[in-house]
């Protein structure tokens, strides 16, 4: 997959599988330290220590009780291929949260792709769950919480088209503008010593 | 943080759907149902999920419930679109792109017609 934001809505669709009622997504990019990270946590039936060995590498165990994906063995080789790595907590009948992280400058660190998309698509096909969306970038921060508006909504679903339009709308300013706080950050110039400078 | 699209207005969209709900009192007109396991994601499906989406925003449809589902053993056709329309039997079509989606969701949710060319063959 060419995108973290592939993979995100690959592992968002495990949380959704693993009977979650509450799913959080987080992304983070910091140009001090220089990381892109990301987190999905949900509180689905979680993992015992077997499933969570095979779920990170499928191919040094047997497996004979189910259907493990690739998805996660791929984007934890992506990350660590870019100096960061992928970890998961879980614990049955409580929850499970994975992180990844990448060194954001990293020449073979994916982008980063169409985050806007991957919630919209995800809160509307699956309305019964609480989404949580984070999105920060050097100060900037966007929350989107699909909580209150389903209160204000009531029995109307997100797929009447004036409704889509709102939250798509919503989703996309609020990322476009952390996204704009970032490249104002990297416009400018860069406080890092330049190494073997003349 | 720049403050959200108001609930205000957010009140103001419900108002009117619920106006238009008593005008046309529809019953569940379609069932979208893309497919999303990792497959589906590899091949192509939120970008097929979110162009039906647009069609629903631009061509204004109402009653349209749009869900996704996990690998369903035919990866090799994905993206994978499942469609419902009122009480006829349910569709399948295999390698459905963006374009196709926007063709589907045209002609067969709107226009009634099975498009027989991207149809998984059984």
């Amino acid at each position: 997959m060419r995108e973290i934001t592939l993979h995100l809505l690959d592992i968002a669709q495990n949380s959704v599988s693993a009977a979650a009622r509450n799913i959080e997504i987080s992304v983070e990019e910091d140009l001090h330290t220089d990381r892109l990270k990301a987190v999905v946590q949900d509180d689905g039936r979680g993992m015992d220590e077997d499933l969570l060995e095979r779920v990170v590498d499928p191919f040094v165990t047997s497996r004979t009780t189910r259907k493990v994906g690739l998805g996660i063995p791929l984007l934890k080789a992506a990350a660590e291929a870019c100096n960061g790595g992928l970890w998961i907590t879980s614990r049955p009948g409580q929850g499970t949260r994975l992180e990844v992280a990448f060194q954001r400058s990293h020449i073979d660190r994916m982008p980063l792709g169409d985050l806007a998309g991957t919630m919209l698509t995800l809160v509307v096909a699956y309305p019964h769950i609480h989404w949580t969306f984070q999105y920060r970038g050097d100060g900037a921060e966007f929350i989107f919480d699909d909580e209150p508006i389903k209160r204000e909504l009531e029995d109307i679903p997100f797929t009447e088209p004036s409704i889509l339009a709102f939250i798509r709308e919503l989703l996309e300013e609020g990322i476009a503008g952390v996204q704009h706080a970032i490249a104002l950050v990297e416009a400018s110039p860069s406080p890092m010593p330049v190494v073997g400078a003349l | 943080m720049p403050a959200v699209k108001s609930l205000e207005e957010l009140k103001r969209l419900k108002e009117e759907a619920l106006e238009k709900r008593k005008a046309q009192a529809t019953t569940g007109r379609a069932q979208i149902t893309v497919g999303m396991g990792t497959c589906g994601i590899a091949a192509g499906a939120r970008d097929t999920m979110k162009a039906i989406l647009d069609v629903i925003e631009d061509a204004r449809l109402s009653d349209i419930i749009v869900t996704q589902t996990g690998c369903i053993g035919l990866c090799e056709w994905e993206p994978i679109v499942e469609v419902v329309v009122g009480q006829t039997p349910k569709v399948i079509y295999g390698k459905v792109s963006p374009k196709i989606a926007r063709q589907i969701m045209q002609e067969h949710v709107e226009g009634g017609k099975v498009l027989a060319e991207y149809l998984i063959p059984a």
